[in-house]
């Protein structure tokens, strides 16, 4: 493998360009969702995305924050060359939701709001909360991992260049702005 | 930020190595030859060391159990002592003037003023209690997986060096690079391609 600290440099794009997929996968195709998770009935971009434009001279960034943001400068930037960097997500199945945001370079997960108990009230809780907060960072993160997997098979394989590439190109010029 | 706060932050990693068994003592040991050390009477600006999540400010371990199910449960303490510039300057105008009337100089030379500094920082941080910072992580043994509850890289970066020493265990962090290779099910062809991708242009 090559060095760490360069490879998490060098491939920092495969991050951007998983979220950036995401996002179209968000909006048009749902239903690709539940083979990472059985449980999910939807996943919503949440109050706050990063973009970047690399592109240009100078990197050019662009963050869209609040519960009512719309999103329609975040397709405008996408149209004119940049991806998206971090990303708020609400992940829902039929009566708890989970909140956090993914950054594309490092998939690290922060702003991470999960259900259930939240502190234990006596030491005889503690074992009991400790392992409903694992399973609830667990459930995303193999979430994560498993819609991450079908990125990257998408990604090396020659449908990326004839379906999936045409298809998000054609999702970013049909946005009316 | 803990494990039990309502909004955390997670970095994920992947345990490289095997550990001796039985798997709980060789846990119990690293952390015990490696939890914090108090520093508040010490000349020391800085330590580093493993403690109980439940009870983060006294790192005996006794009394605490880090064995949850299947789950390795534990904190990772970084204490500093933080000297502020105006309090050192303080201190070093004093002494440097006690110095030379008692020498009847006018004058330190570098090397005295040098000297004199070390001792004044030495001397402040035996008086100055060091600030705390606990960082939570959650071990699952079963999987490999270590979810560490901060994303700050000086924090990761000590995290992954006393888990080394601790344990004789590696933690690969995982990014898109590393998460293609350790956690995803690619051929070898499709790895020598990934190896070899270049950025998607989604405009035109």
């Amino acid at each position: 493998m090559l060095d760490l600290a360069v490879a998490y440099n060098r491939y920092r794009f495969i991050g951007d360009e998983f979220l950036t997929w995401l996002w179209f996968v968000i909006e048009n195709e749902q239903s690709a969702l539940k083979s990472a998770d059985p449980d999910c009935t939807a996943l919503e971009i949440g109050s706050r995305i990063v973009l970047e434009n690399r592109k240009k001279k100078s990197l050019e960034r662009i963050t869209i924050r609040g519960d009512d943001a719309g999103l329609e400068e975040g397709r405008l930037a996408l149209k004119k060359g940049a991806l998206l960097t971090e990303l708020s997500l609400v992940f829902k199945t039929g009566e708890s939701q989970w909140q956090f945001s993914i950054k594309g370079e490092s998939l690290n997960l922060s702003n991470f709001r999960v259900p259930g108990p939240a502190f234990p009230t006596s030491p005889e809780e503690m074992e009991g909360v400790i392992l409903s907060k694992y399973e609830n960072y667990n459930k995303i993160s193999v979430f994560i991992e498993n819609i991450f997997k079908n990125f990257l098979r998408l990604r090396v394989s020659s449908k990326w260049s004839t379906k999936v590439v045409p298809g998000i190109k054609k999702w970013v010029q049909a946005t009316d702005v | 930020m803990g494990l039990l706060s309502s909004s955390v932050s997670i970095t994920r990693y992947r345990v490289e190595g095997q550990i001796e068994k039985p798997v709980a003592e060789a846990v119990a040991k690293g952390l015990k030859k490696n939890r914090i050390v108090e520093i508040d009477q010490d000349i020391s600006e800085k330590s580093i060391g493993w403690t109980s999540i439940d009870k983060p400010f006294f790192a005996d371990f006794e009394g605490s159990s880090f064995a949850f199910g299947n789950l390795f449960v534990f904190s990772l303490r970084v204490d500093r002592k933080s000297i502020p510039a105006k309090m050192l300057k303080k201190y070093l105008t004093i002494e440097t003037s006690k110095r030379l009337e008692k020498t009847r100089r006018s004058f330190l030379s570098k090397d005295e003023k040098k000297a004199l500094k070390e001792k004044v920082t030495t001397d402040l941080a035996k008086r100055i209690p060091s600030t705390p910072n606990v960082y939570d992580l959650i071990w699952n043994y079963e999987s490999r997986d270590v979810y560490f509850f901060s994303s700050l890289r000086s924090s990761n970066e000590e995290l992954e060096s006393l888990f080394k020493r601790s344990f004789d265990l590696s933690l690969i962090r995982v990014f898109p690079f590393t998460a293609a290779h350790l956690l995803s099910d690619l051929s070898d062809r499709e790895r020598d391609v990934l190896i070899n991708l270049s950025t998607t242009h989604f405009s035109d």
